[in-house]
């Protein structure tokens, strides 16, 4: 990656957007890294029993979804407190176009991604001319609309009861068991999305992002277009939400407004926070989060997620700005090694 | 006719819930320019509050002037302890923290409370009066009265008190503030306690025509941050008339437009919003934000 930037560790105040990704483990290290993961993601539904298998599975589809999330929050500075009604919408485009117009599944990807994407830029247009606060505020607005108006366009969208869809069924030559299949599916998806995101975020337009996060008005100055620039980490991060609910959908087989509320919207970011902002590796952490605290603490009491949710973002936002992907950023830095 | 006063009748005892809650929003906006997503959430404590201090006996008109101690201490703790850290942090970790706060609260509540919905009685007494045809029940006059009454005192509080004036200092220009004496850390306090008192006022008037529930404020809170951004997210007396025109407007639109009815309703503080912010971003009543760029 990048040279050997240092990162300034005496943050007076925890401010997560001025933090820059540390760049500091040597590149081959890295390529190892990412290896042993892709091998060890490939051999494991070999060695779960099924539900284990879908709950990897689930923790793939929340990770695109946050990437998308970070893209906008992490990378651009926006706050978007909305991001499960562009899961909802990717999840809904893919569900009636199976149920309604008979498309194959593989399909609905892509088209899930265009109308998430086109729905993302048309509601970015007018949200970006707002600073971060009414941005959130929007969003929010945005997010619990959903759910009602998800339910009056019954005759497409099946109403408060949704749609129930088969399950894709694995192909023959793959000898697979649905799970798996299904976990495959979803690594494809989430390989290639963290591949469009970073090579988007190391181009020209990862360059602009960060300029506009950092400081809006020097951005300006240099040339970066804020409104368009705004508009589209907008649309793209809606678009990984829909591609992450398309998935969702057919891991799910079953869509209803209700598995859409502003409670998604609000756990995604939960998640993203926790996971750490402005990195690559925080939406897969982030996804475990989201996947396993719940159904963990679960156990304790049903509100026992939402407190830990609750306390670790507070706590994450004072301590460690940059999430449990930026501590174990920090931690790594700490091992000494020959220059 | 009289069907359509009814409707702005009901409007406006909607609409005095929401200007409530957006007073409590207004209040800590001014001092702090933070917009409190968790706003909602720490009335519905509140009204927890006052639930358990009836349910251990105590008669409504007792419980409540507890409850709003409890809500003024309370607030100022979560600005003491929550909120004091990222002071001065870029917006996006602000609203990340009260983000977090409603979350906690929410799940605190349920964990404490369990999420079954608790009946919480009303107050004001059942009837109506007659007006013209027009029905006017006394709980509605009552939240109405309510919410001129919180009004009013907030307004002799801050044009007729000493503390009031400090804490307009400290809304105008916190570093000067500082330099003619008025301890700023503590107004900020101060306007946080304020907040969760007028906002557990609006959880207690919400509490009986919704059901006691963790997840009460949720749908109130959407329509409070509309009446805000309509009034002006700096003007108290605009948080109010932007309460009072979004409740009108809602019930108007459920009652009168044939697409919208009553379960898209939702989606007229999302207009109201937008709408303002694209055409009047500081609101009826709020001074445009003036930037040295």
């Amino acid at each position: 990656m990048s040279g050997p930037t240092k990162v300034d560790d005496t943050t007076a105040a925890p401010a997560p957007a001025r933090k820059r990704r540390s760049g500091t483990i040597p590149a081959r290290w890295r390529w190892i890294a990412l290896a042993l993961l892709l091998a060890a993601a490939v051999y494991a539904p070999f060695q779960l029993v099924p539900f284990h298998v879908f709950q990897l599975t689930m923790v793939l589809v929340y990770a695109v979804a946050l990437l998308g999330l970070n893209l906008l929050v992490g990378h651009a500075g926006q706050i978007s407190l909305g991001h499960g009604a562009f899961f909802a919408i990717g999840a809904y485009t893919s569900a009636v176009l199976v149920d309604r117009l008979d498309v194959p599944y593989l399909l609905t990807l892509p088209l899930a991604a265009a109308v998430a994407f086109l729905v993302g830029f048309g509601l970015g247009v007018p949200a970006m001319r707002l600073r971060g606060l009414y941005l959130a505020l929007v969003t929010l607005a945005i997010a619990i609309f959903l759910v009602p108006l998800l339910k009056r366009f019954e005759e497409l969208t099946g109403g408060s009861m949704g749609l129930t869809l088969p399950k894709p069924v694995p192909p023959a030559w793959s000898g697979l068991a649905e799970d798996q299949w299904l976990y495959f599916l979803a690594l494809g998806v989430a390989v290639l999305a963290f591949l469009v995101a970073a090579s988007l975020l190391r181009s020209r337009v990862g360059r602009a992002l960060h300029a506009v996060r950092d400081n809006e008005i020097a951005a300006e100055v240099m040339g970066v277009r804020l409104s368009s620039y705004k508009t589209l980490a907008f649309a793209w991060s809606a678009m990984f939400a829909g591609v992450a609910g398309c998935v969702y959908t057919w891991v799910i087989g079953f869509v209803s407004p209700d598995s859409f509320t502003v409670n998604l919207s609000i756990t995604l970011l939960a998640g993203l926070v926790v996971g750490g902002l402005g990195s690559l590796s925080g939406p897969v952490l982030g996804g475990l989060f989201v996947m396993f605290v719940p159904s963990i603490s679960q156990d304790i009491n049903d509100a026992a997620p939402g407190v830990i949710f609750g306390l670790l973002i507070i706590l994450v936002m004072y301590v460690a700005p940059q999430g449990l992907a930026g501590l174990a950023g920090r931690l790594i830095k700490k091992i000494p090694r020959k220059e | 006719m009289a069907g359509f006063l009814q409707q702005v009748v009901q409007g406006l005892g909607a609409g005095a819930i929401y200007a409530s809650l957006a007073l409590a929003l207004v209040l800590i906006y001014q001092f702090t320019g933070i917009v409190n997503f968790a706003q909602g959430e720490l009335a519905m404590f509140s009204t927890y509050v006052a639930w358990q201090c009836m349910a251990a006996g105590l008669p409504f008109w007792v419980a409540l002037p507890l409850t709003l101690v409890v809500s003024f201490a309370g607030g100022m703790l979560i600005e003491r302890v929550i909120i004091r850290p990222v002071e001065g942090a870029p917006e996006l970790t602000i609203v990340i923290v009260t983000v977090g706060l409603f979350i906690f609260v929410n799940a605190a509540a349920g964990w404490i409370w369990t999420f079954l919905i608790k009946d919480f009685p009303n107050p004001f007494p059942g009837g109506a009066l007659e007006l013209g045809g027009v029905s006017l029940s006394f709980s509605t006059l009552g939240v109405l009265g309510v919410v001129a009454l919180v009004m009013g005192l907030l307004y002799l509080l801050f044009q007729h008190t000493k503390i009031g004036l400090g804490m307009r200092a400290v809304a105008a220009n916190p570093a000067s503030a500082r330099l003619v004496g008025i301890r700023v850390g503590w107004t900020l306090a101060l306007g946080w306690g304020l907040a969760a008192t007028v906002g557990a006022v609006s959880g207690v008037l919400v509490a009986p025509l919704l059901f006691l529930e963790p997840n009460m404020m949720a749908g109130v809170l959407i329509y409070a941050f509309a009446a805000a951004t309509l009034g002006g997210f700096d003007s108290p007396l605009g948080a109010v008339v932007g309460g009072l025109v979004v409740g009108v407007a809602e019930t108007l639109a459920g009652a009168y437009v044939g697409f919208i009815g009553s379960d898209l309703k939702v989606g007229v503080p999302l207009v109201i919003i937008l709408g303002v912010l694209l055409l009047r971003p500081q609101g009826l009543f709020g001074r445009a934000a003036v930037e040295r760029a």
